[in-house]
Protein backbone atom coordinates (compact mmCIF):
# COMPACT_ATOMS: atom_id res chain seq x y z
CA UNK A 1 0.00 0.00 0.00
CA UNK A 2 1.53 3.56 -1.09
CA UNK A 3 0.41 6.51 0.42
CA UNK A 4 0.41 10.14 -1.48
CA UNK A 5 0.79 13.09 -0.38
CA UNK A 6 -2.92 13.67 -1.45
CA UNK A 7 -3.45 11.34 1.80
CA UNK A 8 -1.20 12.95 4.23
CA UNK A 9 -3.22 16.08 3.63
CA UNK A 10 -6.88 14.24 3.75
CA UNK A 11 -5.22 12.60 6.88
CA UNK A 12 -3.86 15.31 8.50
CA UNK A 13 -6.80 17.26 8.04
CA UNK A 14 -8.90 14.56 10.03
CA UNK A 15 -6.66 14.61 12.76
CA UNK A 16 -6.55 18.61 12.99
CA UNK A 17 -2.71 18.43 12.32
CA UNK A 18 -0.99 21.24 10.57
CA UNK A 19 2.11 20.00 8.64
CA UNK A 20 4.87 21.47 7.14
CA UNK A 21 4.13 21.27 3.28
CA UNK A 22 7.97 20.50 2.97
CA UNK A 23 7.09 17.19 4.77
CA UNK A 24 4.19 16.49 3.13
CA UNK A 25 6.80 13.79 0.92
CA UNK A 26 8.71 12.60 3.77
CA UNK A 27 5.42 11.65 5.93
CA UNK A 28 4.00 9.91 2.56
CA UNK A 29 7.04 7.66 2.29
CA UNK A 30 7.35 6.79 5.78
CA UNK A 31 3.53 6.03 6.60
CA UNK A 32 4.10 3.90 2.75
CA UNK A 33 6.93 2.09 4.85
CA UNK A 34 4.80 1.44 7.76
CA UNK A 35 1.60 0.24 5.70
CA UNK A 36 4.18 -2.19 4.16
CA UNK A 37 5.10 -3.68 7.07
CA UNK A 38 1.37 -3.89 8.85
CA UNK A 39 0.37 -5.40 5.72
CA UNK A 40 2.22 -8.91 6.71
CA UNK A 41 -0.98 -9.39 8.98
CA UNK A 42 -2.83 -10.58 5.44
CA UNK A 43 -0.35 -13.79 5.42
CA UNK A 44 -3.01 -14.95 8.08
CA UNK A 45 -6.35 -16.02 7.45
CA UNK A 46 -8.42 -14.45 10.26
CA UNK A 47 -12.55 -14.94 8.65
CA UNK A 48 -13.32 -17.00 11.91
CA UNK A 49 -11.49 -14.99 14.55
CA UNK A 50 -12.75 -12.82 16.95
CA UNK A 51 -11.16 -9.69 17.16
CA UNK A 52 -9.74 -8.81 20.68
CA UNK A 53 -10.40 -5.45 21.94
CA UNK A 54 -8.72 -6.26 25.61
CA UNK A 55 -6.45 -8.84 26.37
CA UNK A 56 -8.00 -10.02 29.17
CA UNK A 57 -11.45 -9.78 26.89
CA UNK A 58 -12.78 -8.07 30.44
CA UNK A 59 -16.05 -6.06 30.09
CA UNK A 60 -16.29 -2.70 31.19
CA UNK A 61 -16.65 -2.46 34.72
CA UNK A 62 -19.61 0.04 35.67
CA UNK A 63 -20.62 2.16 38.52
CA UNK A 64 -23.41 3.31 40.14
CA UNK A 65 -24.52 6.93 38.38
CA UNK A 66 -23.82 9.62 41.64
CA UNK A 67 -21.57 12.23 41.68
CA UNK A 68 -18.17 11.05 42.60
CA UNK A 69 -16.57 14.40 41.66
CA UNK A 70 -15.89 17.76 43.08
CA UNK A 71 -15.61 21.22 41.60
CA UNK A 72 -12.00 21.97 40.63
CA UNK A 73 -12.74 24.18 37.91
CA UNK A 74 -10.29 27.09 39.37
CA UNK A 75 -7.84 24.60 39.89
CA UNK A 76 -8.06 23.07 36.29
CA UNK A 77 -8.23 26.03 34.86
CA UNK A 78 -5.03 26.83 35.77
CA UNK A 79 -3.20 25.31 33.03
CA UNK A 80 -5.47 26.65 30.09
CA UNK A 81 -3.96 28.64 27.89
CA UNK A 82 -6.47 31.60 27.73
CA UNK A 83 -9.68 31.83 30.03
CA UNK A 84 -12.24 34.38 31.12
CA UNK A 85 -15.41 34.24 33.91
CA UNK A 86 -14.59 30.54 33.87
CA UNK A 87 -14.85 30.09 30.70
CA UNK A 88 -12.31 28.69 28.29
CA UNK A 89 -11.38 31.27 25.28
CA UNK A 90 -11.09 30.60 21.59
CA UNK A 91 -11.26 32.22 18.44
CA UNK A 92 -14.82 33.44 17.34
CA UNK A 93 -16.47 31.15 15.61
CA UNK A 94 -19.94 32.67 15.53
CA UNK A 95 -19.78 36.02 13.56
CA UNK B 1 25.80 3.06 49.50
CA UNK B 2 24.51 3.56 45.47
CA UNK B 3 25.13 -0.28 45.04
CA UNK B 4 23.27 -1.69 48.34
CA UNK B 5 19.94 -3.59 47.75
CA UNK B 6 16.63 -2.00 48.88
CA UNK B 7 16.80 -4.41 51.98
CA UNK B 8 20.39 -3.24 52.92
CA UNK B 9 18.86 0.63 52.59
CA UNK B 10 15.93 0.36 54.30
CA UNK B 11 18.12 -1.38 57.14
CA UNK B 12 20.54 1.39 57.74
CA UNK B 13 17.14 3.13 57.85
CA UNK B 14 15.47 1.82 60.39
CA UNK B 15 19.08 1.22 62.36
CA UNK B 16 19.49 4.97 62.02
CA UNK B 17 22.70 4.82 60.41
CA UNK B 18 21.33 6.68 57.68
CA UNK B 19 18.67 8.97 57.50
CA UNK B 20 15.88 9.49 54.40
CA UNK B 21 17.01 13.16 54.36
CA UNK B 22 20.64 11.98 54.10
CA UNK B 23 19.61 9.28 51.78
CA UNK B 24 17.74 11.63 49.42
CA UNK B 25 20.85 13.91 49.34
CA UNK B 26 23.21 11.65 48.77
CA UNK B 27 21.03 10.46 45.35
CA UNK B 28 20.51 14.31 44.52
CA UNK B 29 24.30 15.22 44.72
CA UNK B 30 24.68 11.85 42.41
CA UNK B 31 21.76 13.27 40.01
CA UNK B 32 23.76 16.63 40.14
CA UNK B 33 27.26 15.21 39.53
CA UNK B 34 26.49 12.79 36.66
CA UNK B 35 23.42 13.88 35.12
CA UNK B 36 25.03 16.63 32.84
CA UNK B 37 26.44 14.30 30.09
CA UNK B 38 23.15 11.51 31.15
CA UNK B 39 19.87 14.21 30.53
CA UNK B 40 18.01 11.48 32.21
CA UNK B 41 16.06 13.43 35.22
CA UNK B 42 14.33 16.57 33.41
CA UNK B 43 12.86 17.96 36.93
CA UNK B 44 14.04 17.88 40.13
CA UNK B 45 11.44 17.83 42.66
CA UNK B 46 15.01 18.40 45.44
CA UNK B 47 12.91 20.75 47.96
CA UNK B 48 9.72 18.51 48.29
CA UNK B 49 11.63 15.39 48.13
CA UNK B 50 13.70 16.59 51.20
CA UNK B 51 10.42 17.69 53.32
CA UNK B 52 8.94 14.27 52.36
CA UNK B 53 12.39 12.08 53.17
CA UNK B 54 12.04 13.96 56.68
CA UNK B 55 8.57 13.33 56.90
CA UNK B 56 9.61 9.54 56.47
CA UNK B 57 12.32 9.95 59.01
CA UNK B 58 9.90 10.74 61.32
CA UNK B 59 7.47 7.80 60.36
CA UNK B 60 10.62 5.64 60.78
CA UNK B 61 11.43 7.18 64.56
CA UNK B 62 8.00 6.21 65.24
CA UNK B 63 8.98 2.28 64.41
CA UNK B 64 5.48 2.82 61.31
CA UNK B 65 7.88 2.05 58.64
CA UNK B 66 7.97 -0.70 55.66
CA UNK B 67 10.52 -1.30 53.21
CA UNK B 68 10.20 1.73 51.37
CA UNK B 69 10.18 4.05 53.73
CA UNK B 70 12.42 6.79 52.90
CA UNK B 71 13.80 5.27 50.18
CA UNK B 72 14.36 7.79 47.13
CA UNK B 73 13.32 6.88 43.89
CA UNK B 74 12.74 8.49 40.22
CA UNK B 75 9.49 8.27 38.14
CA UNK B 76 9.17 8.16 34.33
CA UNK B 77 7.41 11.76 33.50
CA UNK B 78 4.43 9.95 32.03
CA UNK B 79 2.50 9.76 35.98
CA UNK B 80 0.87 12.95 36.76
CA UNK B 81 2.19 14.16 39.94
CA UNK B 82 0.18 17.01 41.30
CA UNK B 83 1.88 20.62 42.02
CA UNK B 84 5.18 18.94 39.49
CA UNK B 85 5.33 19.57 35.81
CA UNK B 86 4.51 16.29 34.02
CA UNK B 87 5.47 16.76 30.34
CA UNK B 88 5.52 13.48 28.85
CA UNK B 89 8.64 14.48 27.20
CA UNK B 90 6.76 16.91 24.75
CA UNK B 91 6.41 20.92 24.35
CA UNK B 92 2.63 20.41 24.30
CA UNK B 93 3.02 19.79 28.34
CA UNK B 94 5.97 21.59 28.22
CA UNK B 95 4.18 23.85 31.09
CA UNK B 96 2.02 21.06 32.10
CA UNK B 97 1.45 21.07 36.26
CA UNK B 98 -0.67 18.27 36.99
CA UNK B 99 -3.82 18.50 39.05
CA UNK B 100 -3.71 15.26 40.30
CA UNK B 101 -1.48 12.40 41.19
CA UNK B 102 -1.48 9.27 39.45
CA UNK B 103 -2.73 6.30 41.39
CA UNK B 104 0.98 4.07 41.09
CA UNK B 105 2.98 7.06 42.32
CA UNK B 106 0.58 7.81 45.18
CA UNK B 107 0.56 4.41 46.38
CA UNK B 108 4.51 4.78 46.37
CA UNK B 109 4.10 7.59 48.52
CA UNK B 110 2.00 6.21 51.05
CA UNK B 111 4.56 3.92 51.04
CA UNK B 112 7.08 6.39 52.17
CA UNK B 113 8.77 6.59 48.93
CA UNK B 114 10.58 9.67 48.14
CA UNK B 115 10.63 11.00 45.05
CA UNK B 116 13.42 12.78 43.71
CA UNK B 117 12.75 13.89 40.17
CA UNK B 118 10.84 12.98 37.05
CA UNK B 119 12.65 11.11 34.29
CA UNK B 120 13.16 11.83 30.22
CA UNK B 121 11.59 9.94 27.80
CA UNK B 122 10.41 9.03 24.47
CA UNK B 123 7.65 11.74 23.78
CA UNK B 124 4.06 10.74 24.90
CA UNK B 125 6.23 7.32 25.13
CA UNK B 126 6.33 6.95 21.46
CA UNK B 127 9.93 5.70 20.49
CA UNK B 128 12.77 2.74 21.20
CA UNK B 129 15.41 5.07 21.83
CA UNK B 130 14.61 8.07 23.91
CA UNK B 131 15.37 10.05 20.67
CA UNK B 132 12.21 11.78 20.08
CA UNK B 133 11.86 14.01 23.38
CA UNK B 134 11.11 17.36 23.37
CA UNK B 135 13.94 17.18 25.97
CA UNK B 136 16.66 16.23 24.00
CA UNK B 137 17.74 12.69 24.20
CA UNK B 138 19.33 10.31 26.82
CA UNK B 139 22.67 8.96 26.72
CA UNK B 140 23.66 5.83 27.96
CA UNK B 141 25.79 5.48 31.04
CA UNK B 142 27.30 1.89 29.09
CA UNK B 143 28.49 3.94 26.15
CA UNK B 144 27.64 7.70 25.80
CA UNK B 145 27.52 7.50 21.97
CA UNK B 146 24.21 4.71 22.51
CA UNK B 147 20.74 5.21 23.29
CA UNK B 148 19.52 3.91 26.16
CA UNK B 149 16.58 2.48 25.08
CA UNK B 150 13.20 3.61 25.10
CA UNK B 151 10.05 4.91 25.63
CA UNK B 152 11.20 4.37 29.23
CA UNK B 153 15.14 5.72 28.75
CA UNK B 154 15.65 8.40 31.39
CA UNK B 155 14.24 5.95 34.08
CA UNK B 156 16.54 2.58 33.11
CA UNK B 157 19.93 5.20 32.61
CA UNK B 158 19.67 6.54 36.34
CA UNK B 159 19.30 3.37 37.67
CA UNK B 160 22.00 1.83 35.81
CA UNK B 161 23.83 5.01 37.08
CA UNK B 162 22.76 4.40 40.35
CA UNK B 163 21.39 8.02 40.14
CA UNK B 164 18.32 6.35 42.24
CA UNK B 165 17.71 2.85 43.55
CA UNK B 166 14.04 2.68 41.85
CA UNK B 167 12.56 4.14 39.12
CA UNK B 168 9.12 3.49 37.28
CA UNK B 169 8.26 3.13 33.87
CA UNK B 170 5.78 2.11 31.38
CA UNK B 171 5.80 -0.43 28.83
CA UNK B 172 3.20 -0.63 25.89
CA UNK B 173 5.61 -2.23 23.31
CA UNK B 174 8.55 -3.05 25.37
CA UNK B 175 9.30 0.41 27.25
CA UNK B 176 10.61 -0.72 30.09
CA UNK B 177 11.90 -4.19 28.70
CA UNK B 178 14.35 -3.32 26.20
CA UNK B 179 15.90 0.41 28.09
CA UNK B 180 16.06 -2.20 30.96
CA UNK B 181 18.54 -4.29 28.37
CA UNK B 182 20.10 -1.57 26.94
CA UNK B 183 21.02 -0.06 30.35
CA UNK B 184 21.92 -3.39 32.08
CA UNK B 185 18.98 -3.05 35.05
CA UNK B 186 16.16 -5.02 35.73
CA UNK B 187 12.58 -3.90 34.55
CA UNK B 188 9.53 -5.89 35.07
CA UNK B 189 5.76 -4.82 33.59
CA UNK B 190 2.97 -6.62 34.92
CA UNK B 191 -0.09 -8.23 33.88
CA UNK B 192 -1.99 -5.56 31.94
CA UNK B 193 -4.39 -4.18 34.66
CA UNK B 194 -2.28 -4.80 37.40
CA UNK B 195 -1.53 -1.41 38.09
CA UNK B 196 -3.72 1.21 37.72
CA UNK B 197 -3.30 3.61 34.81
CA UNK B 198 -5.12 6.51 36.61
CA UNK B 199 -2.98 9.57 35.72
CA UNK B 200 -0.89 8.04 33.93
CA UNK B 201 -0.77 9.70 30.46
CA UNK B 202 -2.30 7.42 27.90
CA UNK B 203 -0.88 6.46 24.49
CA UNK B 204 -2.37 3.02 23.66
CA UNK B 205 -4.92 1.95 26.49
CA UNK B 206 -5.49 -1.33 25.47
CA UNK B 207 -1.45 -2.18 25.81
CA UNK B 208 0.13 0.26 28.33
CA UNK B 209 1.09 -1.00 31.30
CA UNK B 210 3.07 0.55 33.84
CA UNK B 211 6.08 -1.09 36.68
CA UNK B 212 9.71 -0.93 37.64
CA UNK B 213 13.01 -0.77 37.40
CA UNK B 214 15.60 -1.83 39.68
CA UNK B 215 19.20 -3.09 40.38
CA UNK B 216 17.57 -7.04 40.59
CA UNK B 217 14.42 -8.68 40.70
CA UNK B 218 13.79 -8.72 44.57
CA UNK B 219 13.87 -4.45 44.55
CA UNK B 220 11.71 -4.49 41.55
CA UNK B 221 9.70 -6.97 43.66
CA UNK B 222 9.44 -4.63 46.42
CA UNK B 223 8.25 -1.45 44.18
CA UNK B 224 5.76 -3.76 42.31
CA UNK B 225 4.24 -4.75 45.01
CA UNK B 226 3.20 -1.19 46.46
CA UNK B 227 2.37 -0.15 42.75
CA UNK B 228 0.17 -2.80 42.33
CA UNK B 229 -3.77 -3.62 43.30
CA UNK B 230 -7.55 -2.58 42.18
CA UNK B 231 -8.53 0.93 41.47
CA UNK B 232 -11.83 2.27 40.78
CA UNK B 233 -10.94 5.06 39.05
CA UNK B 234 -9.00 2.82 35.98
CA UNK B 235 -11.98 1.39 34.29
CA UNK B 236 -9.38 -1.78 33.25
CA UNK B 237 -7.86 -2.30 36.72
CA UNK B 238 -8.49 -5.58 37.58
CA UNK B 239 -9.88 -6.70 40.49
CA UNK B 240 -7.98 -9.82 42.20
CA UNK B 241 -5.70 -9.74 44.94
CA UNK B 242 -2.13 -9.35 44.44
CA UNK B 243 0.15 -11.65 45.41
CA UNK B 244 3.09 -11.60 47.86
CA UNK B 245 5.59 -11.47 45.26
CA UNK B 246 8.34 -11.36 48.19
CA UNK B 247 7.64 -14.62 49.83
CA UNK B 248 8.67 -16.56 47.15
CA UNK B 249 11.38 -15.26 45.78
CA UNK B 250 13.67 -17.82 47.71
CA UNK B 251 12.15 -21.13 46.50
CA UNK B 252 14.03 -22.92 43.99
CA UNK B 253 13.35 -23.23 40.07
CA UNK B 254 13.78 -26.89 40.27
CA UNK B 255 11.33 -28.85 38.30
CA UNK B 256 10.05 -25.56 36.34
CA UNK B 257 9.95 -25.40 32.80
CA UNK B 258 11.47 -23.11 30.68
CA UNK B 259 9.89 -22.38 27.02
CA UNK B 260 12.33 -21.32 24.56
CA UNK B 261 9.81 -19.76 21.45
CA UNK B 262 11.85 -21.13 18.44
CA UNK B 263 10.56 -17.83 16.22
CA UNK B 264 12.80 -16.15 18.18
CA UNK B 265 15.94 -18.18 17.81
CA UNK B 266 16.09 -18.16 13.81
CA UNK B 267 19.03 -18.11 12.09
CA UNK B 268 18.13 -14.07 11.85
CA UNK B 269 19.59 -14.21 15.33
CA UNK B 270 22.67 -12.33 16.24
CA UNK B 271 24.93 -14.69 16.98
CA UNK B 272 26.56 -13.04 20.15
CA UNK B 273 23.08 -12.02 21.57
CA UNK B 274 22.28 -16.02 20.99
CA UNK B 275 25.48 -17.25 22.78
CA UNK B 276 24.79 -15.06 25.67
CA UNK B 277 21.23 -15.88 25.75
CA UNK B 278 22.34 -19.61 25.69
CA UNK B 279 24.69 -18.97 28.10
CA UNK B 280 21.94 -17.57 30.54
CA UNK B 281 19.24 -20.38 29.77
CA UNK B 282 22.16 -22.81 30.63
CA UNK B 283 22.47 -21.31 34.46
CA UNK B 284 19.16 -21.75 35.09
CA UNK B 285 18.96 -25.42 33.91
CA UNK B 286 21.80 -25.81 36.07
CA UNK B 287 19.36 -25.07 38.66
CA UNK B 288 17.32 -27.59 37.94
CA UNK B 289 14.37 -26.33 35.53
CA UNK B 290 13.81 -27.90 32.59
CA UNK B 291 14.02 -26.36 29.17
CA UNK B 292 11.62 -26.81 26.03
CA UNK B 293 11.33 -26.03 22.88
CA UNK B 294 8.06 -24.33 22.06
CA UNK B 295 6.44 -22.66 19.14
CA UNK B 296 4.58 -19.18 19.01
CA UNK B 297 3.37 -19.39 15.33
CA UNK B 298 2.03 -16.07 14.71
CA UNK B 299 4.09 -14.31 17.01
CA UNK B 300 6.10 -12.60 13.94
CA UNK B 301 2.51 -10.65 13.00
CA UNK B 302 3.18 -9.14 16.20
CA UNK B 303 5.00 -6.06 15.20
CA UNK B 304 2.70 -5.35 12.03
CA UNK B 305 -0.42 -5.83 14.55
CA UNK B 306 1.04 -3.45 17.07
CA UNK B 307 1.41 -0.62 14.44
CA UNK B 308 -2.25 -0.65 13.92
CA UNK B 309 -3.44 -1.09 17.31
CA UNK B 310 -0.84 1.31 19.17
CA UNK B 311 -1.59 4.49 16.46
CA UNK B 312 -5.34 3.58 16.24
CA UNK B 313 -5.66 3.81 20.08
CA UNK B 314 -2.88 6.90 19.94
CA UNK B 315 -4.80 9.06 17.38
CA UNK B 316 -7.60 9.01 19.65
CA UNK B 317 -6.38 9.36 23.08
CA UNK B 318 -3.84 12.21 21.60
CA UNK B 319 -6.93 13.89 20.06
CA UNK B 320 -7.67 15.61 23.87
CA UNK B 321 -4.70 18.47 22.96
CA UNK B 322 -6.69 20.73 21.33
CA UNK B 323 -4.76 23.40 22.50
CA UNK B 324 -7.87 24.46 24.35
CA UNK B 325 -7.91 23.18 27.72
CA UNK B 326 -4.06 22.56 28.95
CA UNK B 327 -1.15 22.27 27.00
CA UNK B 328 0.60 24.47 23.97
CA UNK B 329 -1.69 26.61 22.16
CA UNK B 330 -0.13 28.47 19.10
CA UNK B 331 0.48 32.49 18.54
CA UNK B 332 -2.42 33.96 17.26
CA UNK B 333 -4.77 31.54 16.08
CA UNK B 334 -6.71 33.01 13.06
CA UNK B 335 -9.97 31.00 13.63
CA UNK B 336 -11.06 27.11 15.44
CA UNK B 337 -9.30 25.17 12.94
CA UNK B 338 -6.07 27.00 12.94
CA UNK B 339 -6.22 26.59 16.13
CA UNK B 340 -6.39 23.02 16.69
CA UNK B 341 -4.07 22.63 13.35
CA UNK B 342 -1.46 24.90 14.40
CA UNK B 343 -1.54 23.66 18.60
CA UNK B 344 -1.00 20.42 17.29
CA UNK B 345 1.30 20.84 14.64
CA UNK B 346 3.62 22.94 16.36
CA UNK B 347 2.91 21.00 20.19
CA UNK B 348 3.82 17.49 18.67
CA UNK B 349 6.86 16.06 17.55
CA UNK B 350 7.92 14.32 13.99
CA UNK B 351 7.15 10.76 15.76
CA UNK B 352 4.37 11.70 17.39
CA UNK B 353 2.56 13.35 14.37
CA UNK B 354 3.54 10.10 12.41
CA UNK B 355 1.46 7.96 14.80
CA UNK B 356 -1.41 10.16 15.17
CA UNK B 357 -1.86 9.77 11.23
CA UNK B 358 -1.02 6.31 10.66
CA UNK B 359 -3.87 6.06 13.76
CA UNK B 360 -6.30 8.43 11.90
CA UNK B 361 -5.44 6.34 8.62
CA UNK B 362 -5.98 2.83 9.59
CA UNK B 363 -9.52 3.99 11.14
CA UNK B 364 -10.81 6.07 8.33
CA UNK B 365 -14.14 5.10 6.57
CA UNK B 366 -12.96 2.29 4.47
CA UNK B 367 -10.09 1.11 6.00
CA UNK B 368 -11.22 -0.10 9.20
CA UNK B 369 -12.08 -3.80 8.59
CA UNK B 370 -8.76 -4.26 6.56
CA UNK B 371 -6.63 -2.72 9.22
CA UNK B 372 -8.09 -2.31 12.50
CA UNK B 373 -10.34 -5.56 12.64
CA UNK B 374 -7.83 -7.64 10.83
CA UNK B 375 -4.68 -6.73 13.34
CA UNK B 376 -7.58 -7.34 16.52
CA UNK B 377 -8.06 -10.66 15.06
CA UNK B 378 -4.35 -11.39 14.70
CA UNK B 379 -3.75 -9.95 17.97
CA UNK B 380 -6.03 -12.61 19.42
CA UNK B 381 -4.27 -15.03 17.12
CA UNK B 382 -0.95 -14.30 18.98
CA UNK B 383 -2.69 -14.13 22.81
CA UNK B 384 -3.56 -17.83 21.93
CA UNK B 385 -0.38 -18.56 21.22
CA UNK B 386 0.81 -17.94 24.39
CA UNK B 387 -2.29 -19.66 25.81
CA UNK B 388 -0.88 -22.97 24.65
CA UNK B 389 2.36 -22.59 25.10
CA UNK B 390 1.61 -21.82 29.03
CA UNK B 391 -0.15 -25.25 29.08
CA UNK B 392 3.06 -26.73 28.91
CA UNK B 393 5.70 -24.34 30.36
CA UNK B 394 5.94 -22.49 33.37
CA UNK B 395 7.59 -19.27 31.82
CA UNK B 396 9.14 -18.20 28.70
CA UNK B 397 12.65 -16.82 28.17
CA UNK B 398 14.41 -15.56 24.85
CA UNK B 399 16.92 -12.63 24.05
CA UNK B 400 15.01 -8.90 25.60
CA UNK B 401 16.06 -6.72 22.30
CA UNK B 402 17.73 -8.22 18.71
CA UNK B 403 20.76 -6.35 19.67
CA UNK B 404 22.62 -4.38 22.18
CA UNK B 405 21.98 -0.62 22.26
CA UNK B 406 22.50 1.13 19.12
CA UNK B 407 23.97 4.52 18.08
CA UNK B 408 22.43 7.69 18.79
CA UNK B 409 20.85 8.65 14.96
CA UNK B 410 21.37 5.07 13.90
CA UNK B 411 17.61 4.73 13.34
CA UNK B 412 16.35 7.62 14.10
CA UNK B 413 15.07 8.68 10.33
CA UNK B 414 14.22 5.33 9.85
CA UNK B 415 11.00 4.95 11.93
CA UNK B 416 10.60 1.13 10.80
CA UNK B 417 13.83 0.28 11.48
CA UNK B 418 13.21 1.22 15.17
CA UNK B 419 10.02 -0.71 15.57
CA UNK B 420 11.60 -3.65 14.44
CA UNK B 421 14.34 -3.04 17.61
CA UNK B 422 10.89 -4.30 19.51
CA UNK B 423 10.45 -7.20 17.80
CA UNK B 424 10.71 -10.06 20.82
CA UNK B 425 8.87 -7.95 23.37
CA UNK B 426 5.77 -6.63 21.49
CA UNK B 427 3.81 -9.95 21.46
CA UNK B 428 3.78 -9.81 25.18
CA UNK B 429 1.87 -6.19 25.14
CA UNK B 430 -0.48 -7.74 22.54
CA UNK B 431 -1.23 -10.38 24.95
CA UNK B 432 -1.34 -8.71 28.12
CA UNK B 433 0.91 -11.31 29.80
CA UNK B 434 3.54 -9.80 32.48
CA UNK B 435 7.52 -10.09 31.34
CA UNK B 436 10.64 -8.80 32.31
CA UNK B 437 14.22 -8.15 31.49
CA UNK B 438 17.26 -9.16 33.50
CA UNK B 439 20.95 -8.32 32.75
CA UNK B 440 22.83 -11.40 31.59
CA UNK B 441 26.23 -10.13 30.17
CA UNK B 442 27.91 -8.26 27.55
CA UNK B 443 28.13 -7.84 24.13
CA UNK B 444 30.89 -5.32 22.78
CA UNK B 445 31.43 -3.88 26.56
CA UNK B 446 27.17 -3.44 26.53
CA UNK B 447 24.67 -5.12 28.20
CA UNK B 448 22.67 -8.09 27.03
CA UNK B 449 19.51 -8.61 28.43
CA UNK B 450 17.19 -11.81 28.91
CA UNK B 451 13.77 -11.72 28.71
CA UNK B 452 11.45 -13.74 31.47
CA UNK B 453 7.66 -14.15 30.23
CA UNK B 454 5.05 -15.28 32.25
CA UNK B 455 1.30 -16.59 32.83
CA UNK B 456 -1.16 -13.89 33.69
CA UNK B 457 -0.60 -12.63 36.80
CA UNK B 458 1.80 -14.98 37.84
CA UNK B 459 4.33 -12.25 38.41
CA UNK B 460 5.55 -13.78 41.56
CA UNK B 461 6.69 -17.11 39.35
CA UNK B 462 8.60 -14.63 37.24
CA UNK B 463 10.56 -13.03 39.83
CA UNK B 464 11.53 -16.14 41.62
CA UNK B 465 12.55 -17.44 38.42
CA UNK B 466 14.93 -13.85 37.76
CA UNK B 467 15.68 -13.86 41.57
CA UNK B 468 17.22 -17.29 41.24
CA UNK B 469 19.13 -16.58 38.06
CA UNK B 470 20.45 -13.03 40.23
CA UNK B 471 21.95 -15.64 42.84
CA UNK B 472 23.49 -17.71 40.53
CA UNK B 473 25.21 -14.90 38.47
CA UNK B 474 26.03 -11.21 39.35
CA UNK B 475 25.60 -9.30 35.89
CA UNK B 476 22.60 -7.49 37.67
CA UNK B 477 25.49 -5.87 40.28
CA UNK B 478 27.78 -4.29 37.37
CA UNK B 479 28.05 -0.72 36.96
CA UNK B 480 28.68 1.30 34.14
CA UNK B 481 32.76 2.54 34.28
CA UNK B 482 32.78 6.51 35.78
CA UNK B 483 29.89 5.69 37.70
CA UNK B 484 31.38 3.83 40.38
CA UNK B 485 32.90 6.36 41.96
CA UNK B 486 31.37 8.61 44.75
CA UNK B 487 29.67 11.97 43.77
Amino acid sequence: MSIQSEDVLKIAHLARLGIQQDQVEAYASDLSNIMNLVEQMNQVDTSDVEPMAHPLDQMQRLRSDVVTEVDQREILQQNAPDTEDGLFLVPRVID
Amino acid sequence: MYNKSLKELSSSLQNKDISSVELSQYFLNRIKHFDGELNSVITSNEEAALVAAAEADKRIQSGNAGLLTGIPLLHKDIFCTQGLRTSCGSKMLDNFIAPYTATAVGKLEQAGAVMLGKTNMDEFAMGSSNETSYYGGVKNPWDLKTVPGGSSGGSAAAVAARLAPLASGTDTGGSIRQPAAFCGITGIKPTYGRVSRYGMIAFASSLDQAGAFAKSAEDAAIMLQAMSGFDEKDSTSVDKPVDDLLANLGNPIKGLTVGLPKEFFTDDLDDSIRETIETAIDAIKSAGANIKEISLPNINLSVPAYYVVAPAECSANLSRFDGVRYGYRCDSPKDLEDLYKRSRGEGFGDEVKRRIMMGAYVLSAGYYDAYYKKAQQVRRLIKNDFVEAFKSVDIIASPTAPSVAFSAGEKKDDPVSMYLSDIFTIGVNLAGLPGMSVPCGFVDNKPVGLQLIGNYFEEAKLLNVAHQYQQLTDWHLAVPAGYEKEA
